[in-house]
């Protein structure tokens, strides 16, 4: 037998043929598959065994029954969410992503499903104390931010604060703080934020304040949270369940069991079990 | 500090997670390594037989893939893979939509980096077959077929096997990164269990030993074979 | 193609050149030098068996692992933050510089053994012959042959370590992946800005090879005595 290039040729086009072909993506009727990162308590968390859960699964599982499909959650770094989802690797995120102008321009969005501001954490230890602790400000109020932030800076001068990268929260200390010479570290993994918190690399880190909450519960003798909630401008319009551009459809559907869970109390419930307080907004 | 019974198989431990993880590593290394193999053999082909053209495009693969760090190429594929793989199979006429899965994607990027340190592997082992028994083979009437299964592959592989152990021992290093393409192994597996338990040094420390137990048994393995590849060699010892 | 956004995009990676060329080569230096000493230690027993042990860790391991070992699992301990190293481990710089030198120096004292080994025991003998001491042989005799005979499989090893420091990118580096990577993040145009950071590495490396087999035709034995090169 002669093996010529042109077999090889055909052998490695078949081949690559199959491999492209092998995972179809959801064929019509199958599953519908949501990508979480399942490290971000409380919101998405993994067990031991793999098994994800936390108040977005326990919703996730709700809306699921009211609105009658089956679905499947597949664990991915947050590094590469957005984008895997743009190329149609699945067919939803839910994973706290906040709505902004900018997302809004590659993705779609369900309703919002929390509404909770944006705020610092620091070490007891460090001695730092933001001013306006348990204030919130609105990011669309300029006068009110301006003030806020230059008292915000002048505290932090020469300090790091660090931040999951590609979030809301980088984005605002990109604009707002970094301009002022406060440096910003941005992780790509959530919870690695914390670890460098605690152990004083970080001189503050940034987060959704539900997030921060979630980290105080376990740390509460250690560390603690300061300064304003921010909202507003570049902090989006609260977390929700992101769909590919152009599937209005499956963002219907998601926001409609949304809208009934919001009605008839479930949602402020689960909010309640897994936050010990309500932070979903009245749809 | 660490708690060792986080390590453990019962309900609270990481240990069946770490061993499944273990094993998707030795899987997607392995699959990884074949990908290399069979583009490693191509190039050197190409290069060694080809015309002008196929020699241009084996020699630019090589030095791009040698010259690019590895963290880019994986990227790369992960976020522009999915676009190549929609183009050809639409143009061989595929019904769309396409995707990859995060094994497959981890599978070709680093066999594609693979590929490139084989092909010169290859290439330098094909290079160190005496011509005359080429020759001879052909003398007697042997198909290129014939020729490379009983003159050219036992003898090449002599000379290729120790460098293609270290190529192997590469690959499992390169599987570590490709955690971004969502496949969980054990780089991933380690880096979950580490930011959820807090336990950061006892995972990683654990993952450290599970690439080391991977290393030193396949190790083990390549010199069974460069044994078994050495018989009937003059001076070979054994 | 885009072309303001490449060539601003170009421009935006090359401010990370300085950091990478720095980690790039202060790790080869630092690796050189631990790698010299592990292959002195070779000389007794259980200097050899800590060499021994210490390259089977090291390059039985990825480097991705051992820079987290180092940036995260390091920082775990009280005793470490409170002792006086902790002002290097906790700068990320000091983190990945470690990691890439440790790193390096498991892989070079193996390419260095091979070359010492190469080194013709007559050369050493002559050395001894003409009165020379053990420093000098290793100066005069040792090392130089070694390191001929090392280039081709050091020159490659060269050109991983550049590879390399992408790495740090993972701990919070804006070395040029690092930037890069957080470009990708602010644009999600991923494709062209990973390709204008290839073309950037893809540059360098090619100009290293030019270079070392432009030392390797130097130092080639032909090349000795010759007055014109």
């Amino acid at each position: 037998m002669n093996i010529t290039r042109s077999t090889f040729l055909r052998a490695g086009l078949a081949a690559a043929a199959t491999l492209a072909t092998g995972a179809p993506l959801l064929a019509q009727g199958k599953k519908l598959v949501f990508a979480t990162e399942g490290a971000f308590p409380p919101f998405n968390m993994t067990k031991p065994d793999g098994t994800l859960y936390g108040f977005e699964m326990d919703m996730l599982a709700e809306i699921a029954k009211r609105a009658g499909f089956e679905y499947e959650l597949i664990a991915q770094a947050w590094d590469g969410m957005i984008q895997g989802l743009i190329d149609g690797k699945y067919d939803a995120v839910i994973d706290s992503v906040t709505i902004t102008a900018k997302r809004l321009e590659v993705v779609d969005f369900s309703l919002p499903y929390t509404t909770g501001g944006s705020t610092f954490a620091v070490m007891k230890e460090s001695g730092i104390a933001l001013p306006g602790t348990g204030t919130s400000i609105n990011l669309d109020d300029a006068a009110a931010t301006d003030a806020a932030i230059a008292q915000i800076a002048a505290v932090l001068e020469g300090k790091t604060v660090g931040v999951h990268v590609s979030t809301i929260q980088a984005d605002f200390l990109d604009k707002y703080l970094a301009p002022r010479g406060i440096t910003i570290r941005t992780y790509p993994n959530g919870p690695d934020v914390y670890q460098d918190l605690s152990n004083g690399r970080l001189d503050a880190a940034m987060a959704s304040a539900t997030n921060i909450a979630a980290f105080l519960e376990k740390n509460a003798e250690t560390a603690t949270a300061t300064g304003p909630a921010f909202s507003g401008g570049v902090m989006g319009k609260g977390a929700a369940i992101v769909v590919q551009k152009g599937k209005g459809e499956l963002a219907d559907k998601l926001s409609a069991a949304l809208q009934s869970m919001s009605d008839d109390g479930t949602l402020a419930a689960l909010s309640n079990q897994w936050f010990g307080i309500n932070v979903t907004p009245k749809l | 500090m660490g708690d060792i019974g986080l390590l453990g198989f019962g309900p609270d431990g990481w240990g069946l997670v770490l061993f499944r993880a273990g094993l998707m590593t030795l899987a997607v290394s392995v699959a990884a390594f074949l990908c290399g193999l069979v583009l490693g053999t191509l190039v050197a082909w190409a290069r060694v037989g080809g015309n002008r053209v196929m020699r241009a495009l084996a020699e630019a693969y090589t030095v791009v893939l040698r010259g690019v760090p590895d963290i880019l190429v994986i990227y790369l594929f992960y976020f522009g893979g999915r676009q190549v793989v929609a183009a050809i199979g639409t143009a061989l006429g595929f019904a769309g939509p396409f995707d990859i899965s995060g094994f497959v994607a981890g599978m070709l990027a680093i066999g594609l980096i693979s590929g490139a340190s084989q092909s010169e592997v290859l290439r330098g082992a094909y290079q160190a077959v005496p011509r005359g028994t080429i020759e001879a083979g052909r003398v007697v009437g042997m198909g290129r077929f014939t020729l490379f299964r009983r003159v050219i592959a036992p003898q090449a592989m002599v000379t290729a096997l120790p460098a293609m152990g270290n190529q192997w021992q590469s690959v499992i290093k390169e599987s570590a990164l490709v955690s971004v393409t969502g496949l969980v192994e054990t780089m991933r597996q380690v880096s979950v269990a580490a930011g959820t338990t807090q336990e950061h040094f006892l995972f990683y420390a654990a993952g450290a030993v599970i690439y080391l137990i991977i290393t030193t048994l396949s190790d083990q393995v390549f010199r069974l074979a460069e044994r078994r590849s050495l018989r009937g060699h003059q001076g070979a010892g054994y | 193609m885009d072309l303001t956004f490449i060539s601003g995009m170009f421009q935006k990676i090359l401010t990370g050149l300085p950091l990478t060329l720095n980690l790039w080569l202060l790790s080869l230096a630092g690796g050189a030098c631990l790698a010299l000493t592990l292959n002195l230690m070779r000389q007794n027993r259980i200097g050899n068996a800590i060499a021994a042990t210490y390259v089977f860790v090291f390059r039985g391991t990825p480097l991705l692992i051992q820079i987290f070992m180092i940036y995260y699992g390091l920082a775990g301990f009280g005793f470490i933050r409170q002792s006086f190293l902790w002002p290097f481990l906790r700068d990320p710089y000091w983190c990945g510089l470690l990691a890439l030198i440790l790193n390096d120096a498991a892989y070079s004292s193996e390419i260095l053994r091979g070359g010492l080994r190469a080194v013709p025991k007559g050369a050493v003998e002559a050395g001894r012959v003409s009165g020379m001491g053990r420093a000098t042989i290793l100066r005069r005799i040792t090392l130089p042959i070694a390191t001929r005979q090392a280039l081709p499989a050091y020159s490659n090893e060269v050109i991983s370590m550049l590879k390399a420091t992408a790495l740090v990118s993972t701990i919070t580096l804006m070395d040029m992946t690092g930037i890069a990577r957080a470009a990708i993040s602010e644009t999600w145009r991923a494709v062209e800005i990973l390709l204008c950071a290839a073309v950037i590495y893809l540059v360098i490396s090619m100009l290293v090879t030019r270079a070392s087999a432009w030392l390797e035709q130097r130092l080639s034995p032909w090349q000795f005595g010759r007055t014109t090169p």
